[in-house]
């Protein structure tokens, strides 16, 4: 019985891994849709809690919604069955297409189309860019914590890791200040 | 020993990745020409970003699963895969232990406020990282400039940019600018 549930929850999150383009929130919906209407797993009220906690831990949000609503349906065993049903499509697709790849470079046609997609890549980057500044709060904290990562990895060459840390702990001190001054 | 290195950079990576997807790619970007430089091009990067869009499932486990297919065969694309996906799944175990105070917790919410601008920055710098092997392939110089390669580069990217505001789909931009990419070519642009 146990068992039989574990497998729904790989299938369809199999389904939800292989049929997503372009990953992150794109997946939300059909996630919503799978483990909502089709099955009642969860609410939709845990849908928005899954978007929320995505949004402030690391990692992509395909796995944090897959661990999470495996967790949920199964416990332990659940999560990892739905972990590792987002993952495989892809795995196995990206194992095979590395392949190819190295086969058709060789290729002029290959090649001139790359020089090309290069180019689209590109403006799909700038759009992504654009809509992530967007979403983010307009105030001066955010645009000097923007301004000096950029500063630090793009132009000084910094590592990423530490940046980030000391832009969690400068986020953390001014939210505290904010907080206090707002208090007092 | 290459797939320990794959599991471990990758982990870091994953435990890096703040509001997913392309948030990874300056770290990508700045470990693979560190750790794996000679065999792996930031062109190979570019173009592989393009592969991930066209295909399905998360953009952090295909480009996992490609370097690690490069390094290290299959083992490798395992090992990285693991990696990625592992701090994520730890950190949600946890997680939804005890929602309510991961929620509500002043900490977390201070962390995002650095965090979640610090990563546009981020991707603003590799953005310019990828524009750079767009526009000088060969290393910035002005010699370039005389070239037809650059402007048609140019121009594409100007179309390409225009369709994506307005919202079409991303494999219709890839497939559109590969084709472009081989007209291009076979009228000796690229040359």
């Amino acid at each position: 019985m146990k068992f039989r549930e574990l497998w729904k929850v790989f299938i369809t999150f199999f389904k939800i891994g292989a049929f997503t383009f372009g990953g992150g929130y794109a997946m939300i919906p059909l996630i919503q849709k799978e483990t909502v209407e089709t099955h009642h797993w969860i609410s939709d009220e845990d849908i928005l809690e899954i978007v929320a906690i995505a949004e402030s831990t690391p990692g992509p949000i395909a796995i944090n919604a897959a661990t999470f609503v495996g967790y949920r349906t199964c416990g332990v065993w659940g999560s990892v069955c739905a972990t590792l049903g987002v993952v495989l499509p892809s795995f196995i697709l990206i194992y095979a297409i590395s392949f190819v790849l190295r086969q058709f470079q060789s290729l002029k046609a290959v090649r001139y189309a790359f020089y090309g997609i290069r180019a689209g890549v590109l403006a799909l980057l700038c759009k992504a860019l654009w809509n992530m500044f967007k979403k983010n709060p307009k105030n001066w904290v955010s645009y000097i914590i923007m301004a000096g990562a950029f500063l630090l990895t793009a132009i000084l060459d910094v590592s990423v890791f530490p940046v980030l840390i000391g832009c969690a702990v400068f986020g953390l001190i001014t939210a505290k200040y904010m907080a206090r001054r707002t208090q007092a | 020993m290459i797939y320990l290195e794959l599991f471990c950079t990758f982990f870091m990576i994953g435990a890096f990745t703040f509001g997913g997807g392309y948030a990874m790619l300056p770290m990508i970007q700045s470990e693979v020409a560190a750790r794996w430089g000679d065999k792996i091009s930031e062109q190979a990067i570019v173009d592989f970003v393009a592969v991930s869009e066209s295909t399905p499932g998360p953009f952090a486990v295909n480009m996992a699963t490609y370097v690690g297919t490069e390094m290290g065969g299959l083992f490798g694309a395992f090992c990285s895969t693991m990696g990625v996906v592992l701090p994520s799944f730890i950190i949600i175990l946890i997680v939804a232990k005890c929602y309510e105070k991961f929620r509500d917790s002043s900490v977390v919410k201070g962390c995002m406020t650095g965090l979640k601008p610090a990563v546009v920055g981020m991707i603003a710098g590799a953005v310019l990282n990828v524009a750079m092997t767009v526009f000088f392939p060969a290393g910035l110089s002005l010699g370039v400039l005389s070239g037809a390669a650059f402007y048609v580069s140019l121009g594409l990217f100007a179309v390409m940019l225009v369709l994506a505001l307005k919202k079409v789909h991303p494999i219709v931009i890839v497939c559109l600018s590969a084709l472009a990419g081989i007209i291009a070519g076979y009228l000796g642009i690229w040359s």
